[in-house]
């Protein structure tokens, strides 16, 4: 159950990623700089009450593009926790019952909370008893709770059977397949390289990206109000370029982790995969080779503009692709211990 | 099941939690208020730019920059904090396949928990203090994340080798 409604939560988060790249990220980008230009242009004319106004559509346009990033982010997030959980089950020292209950609320939890962050932009506070927060962030919560609570339940089950004698002995974690080796080291691979370029782009671009976000915005503000419009359009310019190299950087560092973090985990399911291995090394292959192409790709998106933008989404339809027939593997092989129970019934 | 690989699992899913719970307090208690006050200073600005009074509009910015700052280093720990420790149970899973002894496995989870926790902590500290030491700390924390976790990919493919 976890495994199945992991990675559903995985392919979905995913293809909504994917969607909200192509149809709504670079639309969304180009309205807040747009509110901006003319929140700056009011200035500029010394029209306050359209500055104002021209606030509250960006506040609106970064509230959508907000709840989107969250959605995606958690769904994923909570995908690869209920495959870590689902690993470690047979450590859990639970009765069979309860341990389905926990992944019940798991999942209802890690559905509810993206569920709710989606809502938030289009429900607001409407019939809220709060004054800063409305229902579709209280629903987000609850599901959080729900997460948080069946986690913890499961970190005392696994205390539990660490603290009693009985040993637990798991073929998952054998690796014994080409498959399997080859995910672990890839995915490996893939996370030293995100964190060695985390740490370049902390070294390097972190400060200056925040130093610059301030200086920038000085000059408009400055401009604005010396009504220097050439000065204002001249600093925009530059903010618009910043705020996209910090986003393609930020993309790039998060997903090439994320990708070599979900290769580790589906090396330890290759067992339950039921394919023959050849087919099942060729999926290793799209899998891995999608998890390179897209958070490079992303992170020449600023020089290469839309072939590398288009690129990436290749890179990410490669991962979704490939989970999606590790997933009818697994699913497979769930039917295969079904027919086999049937059987020998 | 060894001490090391305990270290990690147990201490993993306990960092998920911590991760959650700064998440969901972040969430509830603060974020709201935080994203208001970015986006009302620097509509303040601009509207104290409009009736041309920079002095007001520099300490709308100033605002702005400090709520910003703030802002970015809560939504990183809680991003880092999880990520991190699903790191660390899917290592711990994989820990047994390592090529060292015992002891220097304890060493190496012990390593990889503290720079998992120490990492996020510190980018948190940040937000209290804007001098050198807190940047140091991040610094080191982040070296010993790297440095073990490197250590972990050569563990295992010495071992994938040498079978």
């Amino acid at each position: 159950m976890l495994l199945l409604g992991g990675i559903a939560l995985i392919l979905t988060g995913m293809i909504f990623g994917d969607i909200f790249a192509v149809f709504v990220l670079h639309q969304n980008a180009a309205r807040v700089e747009e509110g901006l230009s003319a929140a700056a242009h009011a200035a500029v004319a010394g029209d306050s009450t359209s500055v104002g106004g021209s606030f509250r559509d960006i506040g609106s346009f970064l509230e959508n593009r907000g709840t989107k990033v969250d959605t995606h982010v958690h769904m994923v997030d909570f995908g690869y926790l209920a495959l870590l959980l689902a690993i470690v089950q047979p450590w859990v020292a639970f009765a069979e019952k309860t341990k389905r209950g926990l992944g019940w609320m798991f999942l209802a939890g890690a559905w509810l909370l993206p569920a709710g962050v989606f809502c938030i932009h289009y429900v607001g506070l409407a019939y809220s008893l709060l004054r800063a927060i409305g229902w579709a962030s209280i629903f987000a919560d609850l599901g959080g709770g729900c997460v948080q609570l069946a986690t913890a339940a499961y970190l005392v089950g696994l205390c539990k059977r660490f603290r009693s004698p009985i040993a637990v002995v798991d073929g998952l974690l054998e690796l014994r397949t080409n498959a399997a080796q080859r995910l672990l080291a890839g995915g490996l691979v893939l996370v030293v390289l995100g964190f060695a370029h985390g740490a370049y782009y902390a070294a390097t671009d972190l400060y200056r990206h925040e130093a610059a976000d301030y200086e920038i915005l000085s000059r408009v503000v400055a401009g604005s109000a010396s009504q220097d419009a050439v000065r204002v359009d001249a600093a925009l310019a530059e903010y618009g370029q910043l705020q996209g190299d910090k986003a393609v950087k930020i993309a790039a560092h998060a997903h090439i982790i994320e990708f070599g973090l979900l290769a580790m985990i589906l090396a330890f399911f290759q067992p339950y995969v039921n394919l023959s291995e050849r087919w099942r090394a060729r999926w290793v292959v799209v899998l891995l080779t999608g998890s390179v192409l897209l958070p490079v790709c992303v992170l020449f998106e600023l020089k290469f503009g839309l072939f590398a933008g288009g690129l990436a989404d290749v890179g990410g339809l490669m991962v979704i692709v490939a989970l999606v027939a590790m997933w009818i593997g697994i699913v497979r092989y769930g039917g295969r211990l079904d027919d086999s129970g049937e059987s020998a019934s | 099941m060894s001490a090391a690989r305990r270290i990690l699992l147990l201490g993993g899913i306990a960092l998920a939690i911590v991760g959650m719970c700064h998440g969901t307090w972040y969430a509830v208690f603060a974020e709201h208020q935080a994203l208001d006050r970015i986006g009302g200073s620097l509509a303040t600005a601009f509207t104290h730019a409009s009736e041309r009074n920079a002095a007001q509009a520099t300490v709308a910015l100033d605002v702005y920059r400090e709520a910003k700052y703030a802002h970015e280093r809560q939504v990183d720990a809680h991003g880092h904090w999880i990520g991190l420790a699903m790191l660390l149970i899917v290592v711990g899973m994989a820990f047994d396949r390592i090529s060292l002894v015992e002891k220097q496995k304890l060493a190496l989870a012990i390593g990889l928990l503290a720079g998992a926790t120490l990492f996020p902590l510190t980018v948190l500290l940040q937000i209290f203090s804007h001098g050198a030491l807190p940047r140091v700390l991040t610094i080191a924390s982040s070296a010993l994340m790297i440095a073990t976790l490197a250590i972990t990919a050569v563990g295992l493919f010495a071992n994938r080798a040498s079978s």
